[in-house]
C-alpha cells in the first residue's frame, strides 16, 4: 500500500472540497482528495459568469471565485489535494476500502481508506445520447466543450451557431459567444418550456435577441466535412416533429445542451447500485450508497443547478462519513422515500427511522400555486406553498420526527385551494 | 406605461408587471422580494448588466484569466467591454480582486480578476 488515510475523497470539485471540509471539522485528520485535472476547482473554473453563491457567501460570485473560496479554506485546513491523479477503481480490502490511482508523476498508486466519497460531478449527453438524422460533419459538440474552449483556451467554435436543447449551458453560451462575435442563430427546444433558469432565457437570449423555438426539434443535419445548415421542424399535438411546416437555417457549429449525466462508470465498477430516474448511486440519508463505506455527493449523485446546494449536501455527506469512520454503520429501521404527485424524483431512497433527513426532488413540469407535502402514513411531515415550480429548479427540505412505524414516506404536490 | 419583466437578480426569477411614467416608478406587482423592485427601476430606465470574461495572461500555468466588471454597466456597452477585455494582456502573478482595467469604457466601474494566478 502506497499510502493510508481515514477519508479518500475522488474530484476536488465544490463537492469534493465541501465533503473534504466537513470530514475534517468533524474530527477525521488523514485525508486525501484526489484529481484528475492539473488543478482543482472541478467545472467551475470554466463557468466563467457570476450567478454563484448567493446562499451559500450572501453575494454573487463568479465560477473561479466560488470555488477559489473553497480551494483557500481546504488550504488553511492543510488537507492534501493530489492532482493529476485519475481514480481507477475502488476495491473491498477487509474493514477498508482500497483505491487503485493513476498519477500522470507516480504512476499506479494504491491507497487504502476507511471511506471514500464520490465527487466525480457529471458530463454532458451527446449526440450518441440522442439520434438526428444526417450526415456526421465537424462542428457538432457539447456547449460545455465549447465553453471549455472558449474560457480556457480562449478559441472561438464557429461563426453562425445554432444550439440544440435549452439548459443553463446552452444559454450562458448563447451570450458568451455573442459577445465574442459570433451570430447565435436560434436556440432549439423540444419541450413547451426552457429547460434553464428564467433569468438566463432574460440575460442570454432577450437581450441579444436570439430567438428561442419551444416544441420544435432538429429533423436533419447537413454538411459534407463540416457541419453547413439544419433543419427546424415544430412538434404537432402528438409531439410528432411536422416536416411540412420545417425550415433551414444555415450555420457552421451546432452546440448540444441536452442534459448532465452523473459520472458513475467508477461508482458501478466498485459495485455501487445506481437509480434510474437521477443516474446518481441510490443513497440513504446519510448519502451513503449501496456500497457500506462509500458515499456520493454532488452531480456524481444528482444534477445540481446551484452549486450552494451542491455545498451544502456535500457538506452533510461529509459529516455523516466522519461518523461513519468514528462510529461504523448506523443502524435502524429503513423507512423508503417515494416521489408522488408531479414529482420526477426524490433522494434519498431511504431514511434511517430516529435519524433526520434533507429531501431533495424536481417538479415533473413547471406548475403554479402547489404545496409540497411529505408525509408519513397520516403524519405531515413537512409542507410548504410553492408560487411556482420547475424541473429547473430543484427544492430541499429538512424532515425529522419520523413516526417510528411510518411504512414509507411519501413526497408530492397538490394545487393550492385558491383563498 | 405599462411592462412585463423578469427579475434577474436570484434564480427565482420573478414575472413581474411594472407600471412607470416618464420619470419614476409607480408600482411593481409580482416581485417576491425587494430585490424585485430596486431591479425593475434599473431595468426600465437604464437597465445595466455584469460583464464577465477573460484576458490574456502570460507567464501563468494557463493562457486566460477569467475577469469581472464590479458593478452593472449599461447594457449597449456590454460588447465593448469584451472587446477592450480582448485587447490587452495581463502578467502572472495576479490576484483575484485585483484591477485589470480601472474606469473602464469611462463608466466609473473596475474590471477587477476573478481567479488568483500564480507564476507558473
Ligand atoms: C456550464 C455550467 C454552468 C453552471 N452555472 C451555474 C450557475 O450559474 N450558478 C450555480 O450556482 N451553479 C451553476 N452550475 C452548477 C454547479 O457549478 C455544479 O453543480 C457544481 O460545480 C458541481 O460540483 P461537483 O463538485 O459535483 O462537480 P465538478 O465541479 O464537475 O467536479 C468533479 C471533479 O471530479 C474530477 N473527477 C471526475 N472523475 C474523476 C476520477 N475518476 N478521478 C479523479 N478525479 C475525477 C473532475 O475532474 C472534476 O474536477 C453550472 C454547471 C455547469 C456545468
Ligand atoms: S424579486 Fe427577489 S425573489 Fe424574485 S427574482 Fe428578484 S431577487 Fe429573486
Amino acid at each position: 500500500m502506497d499510502k493510508t488515510v481515514e477519508a479518500l475523497v475522488i474530484g476536488s470539485g465544490p463537492a469534493g472540497m465541501a465533503a473534504a471540509l466537513a470530514l475534517k471539522e468533524n474530527g477525521i485528520n488523514e485525508i486525501l482528495i484526489v484529481e484528475r485535472e492539473d488543478a482543482p476547482g472541478g467545472i467551475l473554473l470554466q463557468c466563467i459568469h457570476n450567478g454563484f453563491g448567493l446562499h451559500r457567501f450572501n453575494e454573487e460570485l463568479t465560477g473561479p471565485e466560488y470555488a477559489e473560496r473553497y480551494i483557500n479554506l481546504v488550504k488553511d485546513k492543510k488537507i492534501e489535494i493530489l492532482s493529476g491523479t485519475c481514480a481507477l477503481d475502488i476495491v473491498d480490502d477487509g474493514d477498508s476500502k482500497k483505491a487503485i490511482l493513476l498519477s500522470e508523476e507516480k504512476g499506479l498508486l494504491e491507497v487504502s481508506a476507511k471511506v471514500v466519497i464520490l465527487a466525480m460531478g457529471c458530463r454532458e449527453r451527446n449526440r450518441g445520447n440522442i439520434a438526428i438524422p444526417g450526415t456526421r460533419p465537424a462542428g457538432i459538440m457539447t456547449a460545455g466543450l465549447a465553453q471549455k474552449m472558449v474560457n480556457k483556451s480562449g478559441y472561438i467554435p464557429g461563426r453562425e451557431i445554432v444550439i440544440l436543447g435549452s439548459g443553463d449551458i446552452g444559454l450562458i453560451m448563447a451570450r458568451r459567444l455573442t459577445l465574442e462575435g459570433a451570430r447565435v442563430k436560434a436556440v432549439v427546444e423540444i419541450q413547451s418550456y426552457p429547460g434553464g433558469l428564467n433569468r438566463n432565457i432574460v440575460q442570454c437570449l432577450n437581450d441579444f435577441h436570439i430567438p428561442l423555438y419551444l416544441s420544435h426539434t432538429i429533423t436533419k443535419i447537413s454538411g459534407d466535412r463540416r457541419i453547413s445548415s439544419v433543419e427546424i421542424a415544430p412538434l404537432g399535438e402528438s409531439r410528432e416533429p411536422q416536416n411540412e411546416k420545417s425550415f433551414t437555417l444555415a450555420c457552421d457549429t451546432l452546440l448540444l445542451s441536452v442534459g448532465l449525466i452523473p459520472e458513475n462508470e467508477l461508482s458501478l465498477k466498485a459495485g455501487v447500485i445506481l437509480d434510474k430516474v437521477t443516474g446518481g448511486p441510490v443513497v440513504d440519508s446519510n448519502l451513503m450508497t449501496s456500497v457500506p463505506g462509500i458515499f456520493a455527493c454532488g452531480n456524481v449523485l444528482q444534477v445540481h443547478d446551484l452549486v450552494d446546494w451542491v455545498s451544502e449536501e456535500s457538506a452533510y455527506c461529509g459529516k455523516a462519513a466522519a461518523s461513519y469512520v468514528r462510529n461504523g454503520l448506523l443502524k435502524g429501521r429503513e423507512i423508503p422515500v417515494k416521489p408522488g404527485n408531479m414529482v420526477r424524483y426524490t433522494l434519498p431512497a431511504k431514511v434511517i427511522a430516529g435519524t433526520e433527513a434533507v429531501i431533495s426532488l424536481r417538479p415533473m413540469a413547471p406548475a403554479q400555486n402547489m404545496s409540497i407535502i411529505a408525509k408519513a402514513g397520516e403524519k405531515i411531515l413537512y409542507k410548504k406553498k410553492e408560487k411556482k415550480i420547475f424541473p429547473s429548479i430543484m427544492l430541499r427540505f429538512p424532515v425529522k420526527d419520523m413516526p417510528e412505524d411510518a411504512g414509507c414516506i411519501e413526497v408530492f404536490f397538490s394545487a393550492e385551494d385558491k383563498k | 406605461m405599462k411592462q412585463e419583466l423578469i427579475c434577474i437578480n436570484c434564480p427565482m426569477g420573478c414575472n413581474m408587471e411594472v407600471e412607470y411614467d416618464e420619470k419614476n416608478i409607480i408600482s411593481v406587482k409580482g416581485n417576491t422580494c425587494k430585490n424585485g423592485v430596486k431591479y425593475a427601476e434599473k431595468e426600465v430606465f437604464n437597465p445595466e448588466r455584469i460583464v464577465t470574461t477573460t484576458v490574456s495572461i502570460s507567464g501563468a500555468s494557463v493562457p486566460l484569466l477569467p475577469v469581472k466588471t464590479l458593478g452593472g454597466i449599461p447594457k449597449e456597452l456590454c460588447k465593448k467591454v469584451v472587446e477592450a477585455a480582448s485587447a490587452i494582456q495581463v502578467c502572472a502573478p495576479v490576484r483575484v480582486g485585483d484591477i485589470i482595467i480601472k474606469n473602464i469604457l469611462d463608466t466609473g466601474i473596475n474590471l477587477v480578476a476573478s481567479r488568483s494566478l500564480d507564476k507558473a
